[in-house]
């Protein structure tokens, strides 16, 4: 344990407001990283033929949206007005660009999850069938946004342990993303096929858990809120979960079914958990005052020493 | 978007935002010197904008019974009860003979009225993906109530814990500078009700000398405690048009001793986020030329 930070404050007060969002937020960040991988896996399968693939990609990627669609719109406090969030497109916000990602992302996830369950003899189905490729490529174009953009979403606020994180924490997002939708894969679909799936799990979940550790190293005090109580505890457990489903997706998942849906359970279940460890560690945060006041106060004294200032600033009270 | 849009000093905040032709900036100036912690502004606030009064509780927290700014609490008045570290010279003098500082017992109470800071580069504003949160002629930073979808964004972009989600209404609030009344050549309900001119309200530029001024004053008395706060543009959120005189440092008060916008950081932010996307595109990529 390090060193309790000596800091002044008002009565122990937050200096902060506690985040607004609740679960459906860290459940979004799951579900739109699940999609955008999902929709990656869906085109590679399409374009390279492996059918059973593609079609758990596809219907994942939509499930997934619909999903996090459900959680984002759920978490307003004005639910009804959803659709304000289309009045702009502004640059300054991570939330109304991603809004406008989600717009370019939607349709053709839809298309191409809509061609894999409409039977062929209607018009529409044949249609589909002909839309789905290009459609599904529209999507693919979008989705590594999708899976990067959540990590600015929180990094761009005051919140302590998510600002402080923001050089790491798309990798962290964009690991966790593969790891979940290669394990979906893993689980939904045929051995011989989910080749890619494993190996695109492998890849985010050594990603997932190389730059979490990473961003352990060089966080200063704020490390605290990601190491201890509730996030602590989830991240403890992700990281487990994770590292279990990549050993088993490289090792076991080729031969056996039993092991590739168990690890894939676990790549889902671990990525789940590193969001809402995320979360957590950024509410926490905010909660004491400390994560606030001792990192600022060695910004200033830092900026102090390069400036050349001698001697303490007056402090007149204790 | 010039050189300062995201960071930095920025003289015409309300040209940046669009506005041709606009008011001086307007703000506040308090100065907690002479708070005396009456709370008339936090009354006044109230009754003019509408804000729920819903606890009178005391906190435990000397005479503060509202705790922090919030949706309910667009003006604060914090009290702070200290010890001095230097007791003085027991001495032989009645009560109130002296007014300067040598009168001082070891004790001390310290009163600010705190408010929304009107940033010059407001977190809120930023992140705001709706705008309802905007920019006025007078360079004061307001949410639009029929517009806000209450997503909670700008309550984690505030570096400063202003801005919160109602309870039971969901849409974000805090101060907007009295907009309505400025817009009637009227100065905001916290200013006009403060007794002692604590609360000062007016352009921004001349509430900048007006505070040099006073710290100036107080410094020669002796007050070698007081300081401003966010009236420097060089500061991480470019000063604000709500700032203050303080007589410790400003986490003492509940404040951030160096908040930092977190725009500043934004394009270094997409940057990695770039990479990061960048990066899972081509582990995809990876995965199906592995071909197994």
């Amino acid at each position: 344990m390090p060193e309790e930070a000596r800091f002044r404050s008002y009565y122990g007060q937050p200096v902060l407001q506690e985040p607004a969002w609740e679960w459906p937020v860290p459940a979004y960040l799951f579900a739109g990283g699940v999609s955008a991988g999902s929709t990656l896996l869906a085109v590679g399968a399409d374009l390279t033929g492996r059918p059973a693939l593609r079609r758990a990609g596809r219907l994942g990627a939509l499930v997934s949206l619909g999903a996090g669609t459900v959680f984002l719109v759920a978490d307003l406090g004005r639910p009804e007005r959803f659709l304000h969030m289309l009045r702009v497109a502004k640059p300054t916000s991570p939330m109304s660009v991603g809004t406008w990602f989600l717009v370019a992302y939607g349709p053709g996830v839809g298309v191409a999850a809509a061609a894999e369950v409409l039977p062929a003899r209607w018009r529409l189905g044949r249609l589909l069938r002909w839309l789905a490729r290009p459609a599904g490529l529209s999507s693919a174009v979008v989705a590594p946004g999708v899976a990067a953009y959540t990590a600015v979403l929180l990094s761009q606020t005051a919140v302590p342990a998510w600002h402080e994180a923001h050089p790491e924490l798309p990798f962290v997002f964009t690991g966790s993303a593969a790891a979940a939708s290669g394990g979906l894969g893993m689980v939904c679909v045929p051995t011989p096929e989910a080749g890619p799936a494993r190996a695109f799990a492998v890849l985010g979940g050594v990603a997932e858990l190389v730059s979490a550790r990473v961003l352990d190293a060089r966080l200063g005090l704020v490390r605290e809120a990601y190491g201890t109580g509730r996030a602590g505890r989830l991240r403890h457990w992700a990281e487990l979960l994770t590292a279990g489903g990549v050993l088993g997706a490289a090792l076991g998942a080729r031969r056996s079914r039993a092991v590739a849906v168990l690890s894939g359970a676990a790549l889902l279940a671990g990525s789940a958990l590193q969001r809402f460890a995320v979360f957590e560690a950024g509410v926490a945060s905010t909660r004491d005052p400390k994560y606030v006041v001792v990192p600022q106060r060695e910004r200033i004294a830092r900026s102090r020493d390069e400036a050349g200032v001698v001697g303490q600033p007056p402090r007149q009270a204790e | 978007m010039t050189e300062h849009s995201l960071y930095g000093p920025l003289d015409d905040v309300a040209g940046e935002a669009g506005y041709d032709d606009h008011p001086p900036r307007m703000g506040f100036f308090t100065d907690t010197s002479v708070c005396i912690g009456c709370k008339a502004c936090e009354v006044a606030c109230k009754e003019w904008n509408g804000v729920p009064a819903d606890d009178f509780d005391l906190l435990g927290m000397s005479f503060d019974n509202t705790g922090h700014l919030g949706a309910n609490a667009w003006r604060h008045v914090a009290f702070v009860e200290q010890r001095a570290q230097d007791l003085g010279m027991p001495s032989f003098d009645r009560p109130g003979d002296g007014s300067g500082p040598e009168s001082r017992t070891d004790f001390r109470w310290l009163m600010s009225s705190d408010v929304c800071k009107h940033c010059t580069h407001a977190g809120c504003l930023d992140v705001c993906p709706t705008g309802a949160l905007f920019r006025t002629e007078f360079g004061t930073v307001v949410v639009q109530q029929d517009i806000c979808n209450g997503c909670g964004y700008c309550v984690s972009g505030c570096p400063y814990g202003v801005i919160e989600r109602r309870e039971g209404d969901g849409r974000a609030q805090k101060c907007t500078l009295c907009y309505d009344r400025l817009r009637a050549g009227e100065e905001p309900a916290c200013a006009k009700a403060c007794p002692t001119d604590s609360i000062q309200f007016g352009e921004v530029d001349e509430l900048r000398d007006r505070a040099a001024a006073r710290v100036a004053a107080l410094h020669e008395r002796g007050e070698v405690g007081a300081r401003l706060y966010g009236a420097d543009p060089d500061d991480g959120v470019g000063g604000t048009g709500a700032f203050f005189l303080l007589m410790d440092e400003p986490e003492v008060y509940g404040l951030p001793p160096d908040p930092v916008v977190p725009t500043r950081d934004l394009p270094a932010m997409w940057k990695r986020a770039g990479l990061a996307a960048v990066a899972f595109a081509a582990a995809a990529a990876v995965a199906f030329a592995g071909g197994r």
